[in-house]
């Protein structure tokens, strides 16, 4: 059972061009806003109609331009979860989640089971805008999984939620994919979602795929810039190569010894946790620019001692490791293993 | 004092509203999907008996419907119907006037519509149909009602196109507006005031449901 995507769509000055297979696990796609993952959904659905290309769900081709199939959202058995969760306003819980059911028989029979399957029976009653969001959620979540769907398409679950529900309601939809058990696509921009959620990750840019792969792959060599930024890589610079295991990085004004680089390599970056204090390999000595407390850490802005360029580098510490070191000037390490080697 | 007018000006009013009910509304859910060019000409060409004056769509209409025209004299021969001068007549002309109001806020209400609501209709499986009734009408009530409610009241004031093609006959094709206007004309201030007090009054009432269904969608929307 999968899910195979390939296609192409012009918007604009926009071209989105995707191709990719998913399996009966949960692939996320990550990319910045516009880069295209939304889009790709929709055209999953049949929202949007793309140009050119083929889309196959469990051996059923839902679109295919060579053949002229383009089967109507109604027919496609796509669940798909909108950002605002599009509940109907005018209607209440239950019928909303009638909505969903195909059968004609025992309609109210099969809402008042997913209502009890989702610990939503006391708000059967009300109105979406009576609702709170996580409430919303549930029901919009409650409504798709009602429709029997062969993928569920999650667009941005939670970026409508506060940050202090967002955890449990984390919990609760991991708990819903699980036992759902078929392949589902989740969109976001949030590296920690993505990486709790999903077994596989695709990146996005510009409507094109970057990188894709198992997520602890693709966090350990993002492969390219984009992908360095999106999982979360603080420290990125333009490399310039001296020899076959060190590059001058034009931002911090350093040469760093390397792994082993490609010719391909443009960029190198470094995660602001994988920088160590004291000597060693890679060892900078630097001025210390800004230091910006945050609830439980420390990032500390560091400047290299002697470097023309205005760029500083990242590194984060725990309070108590900062407090011990906490001076003007500190000499850190960049541990070679450490660096990413990144294509543009 | 003789009704007449009121009942005349009463059927004549709803009967066009019922009918640009519809047609506005399928009007402005078709066009609002149209391509760019299209759009921006059916809209002059929808929008126009707005701000022509009433004696201009009048006459444009007998141009079509007078007896001596094509459509009346077919009309004529084959039914033996005299599409002019009849209270019914009136219809033609309150119809046209009032599509344009009906028209332009229905789709005011329909480009407000969240279309992602539709959309998730359809991949549950919902029929367009029904998508259309249960779900983009009821959301696009306010609005629509809103609409309806300012075409009824423009038809009931209608009068220019209307007394062009309808006349004014006493107990036949009278209407509120033509009344006022003959009973200015013979001197009877009395009745012509009543008249006026009853027009005032049902305009008030109006106007009151038109402001009362506006507030109720803002605090809706806000909800």
């Amino acid at each position: 059972m999968a899910l195979f995507v390939d296609i192409e769509k012009k918007l604009g000055s926009f071209h989105l061009q995707v191709k990719f297979e998913a399996d009966d696990s949960v692939l996320a796609l990550l990319g910045a806003s516009g880069c295209g993952k939304s889009i790709t959904l929709k055209c999953i659905a049949g929202i949007v109609r793309p140009d050119r290309g083929r889309i196959v769900l469990d051996g059923r081709t839902l679109f295919d331009s060579e053949k002229h199939i383009n089967l109507p959202p109604q027919k496609r058995r796509v669940g798909y979860l909108f950002q605002q969760y599009a509940l109907f306003p005018n209607m209440t819980v239950e019928p909303n989640i009638a909505c969903g059911v195909r059968k004609k028989k025992d309609k109210a029979a099969a809402v008042q089971e997913v209502l009890r399957l989702m610990h939503l029976q006391a708000l059967g009653k009300l109105h979406p805008h009576q609702l709170s969001g996580g409430q919303q959620q549930r029901v919009a979540l409650a409504r798709i999984l009602v429709n029997e769907p062969d993928v569920l398409l999650l667009d941005e679950p939670f970026s409508a939620l506060d940050s202090h529900l967002r955890f449990q309601l984390e919990q609760e939809v991991r708990q819903i994919i699980h036992r759902f058990g078929k392949t589902v696509l989740l969109v976001s921009h949030d590296r920690d979602e993505v990486y709790r959620f999903s077994s596989n990750i695709a990146i996005l840019k510009d409507g094109k795929l970057d990188a894709m792969g198992a997520k602890h792959a693709v966090f350990a060599e993002p492969m390219t810039v984009n992908g360095a930024v999106l999982t979360g890589c603080k420290n990125t610079s333009p490399i310039c190569r001296v020899d076959d295991t060190h590059v001058f990085a034009e931002n911090w004004g350093v040469t760093l010894k390397v792994p082993a680089i490609a010719p391909d390599m443009t960029h190198i970056g470094i995660r602001m946790h994988d920088i160590t204090v004291g000597d060693g390999e890679n060892a900078l000595d630097c001025e210390v620019a800004e230091q910006i407390e945050n609830p439980f850490s420390f990032t500390v802005m560091l400047h290299p001692v002697g470097s023309k360029m205005p760029g500083v580098i990242g590194m984060e510490l725990s309070k108590a490791d900062w407090e011990a070191v906490a001076s003007d000037r500190l000499t850190v390490c960049l541990p070679p293993q450490a660096i990413l080697l990144l294509k543009d | 004092m003789d009704w007449f007018p009121l009942l005349n000006s009463l059927r004549i009013a709803g009967i066009s509203t019922v009918i640009i009910f519809f047609v506005g509304i399928f009007a402005a859910y078709y066009i609002a999907k149209a391509p760019r060019i299209l759009k921006g000409i059916l809209d002059v060409v929808l929008t126009m008996p707005l701000v022509l004056p009433p004696t201009v769509v009048g006459y444009l209409l007998l141009c079509i419907l007078g007896p001596k025209r094509p459509l009346g004299a077919w009309v004529l021969s084959v039914f033996g119907i005299k599409l002019t001068m009849t209270w019914w007549s009136a219809i033609f002309a309150t119809t046209v006037v009032i599509f344009p109001l009906m028209y332009r806020t229905a789709r005011g209400a329909f480009e407000a519509f969240d279309e992602t609501l539709a959309y998730s209709g359809k991949t549950l499986g919902l029929s367009n149909t029904y998508i259309f009734w249960r779900i983009r009408m009821p959301a696009c009530r306010q609005g629509i009602l809103a609409g309806t409610v300012l075409a009824f009241a423009r038809a009931l004031g209608e009068y220019g196109a209307t007394s062009m093609i309808a006349g004014y006959t006493p107990g036949r094709t009278a209407t509120i507006s033509t009344t006022v206007y003959q009973l200015w004309r013979t001197n009877d201030d009395a009745l012509a005031f009543k008249w006026v007090m009853v027009n005032m009054a049902i305009s008030a009432v109006v106007l009151l449901a038109v402001n009362m269904l506006e507030k109720k969608q803002k605090s809706g929307r806000s909800a």
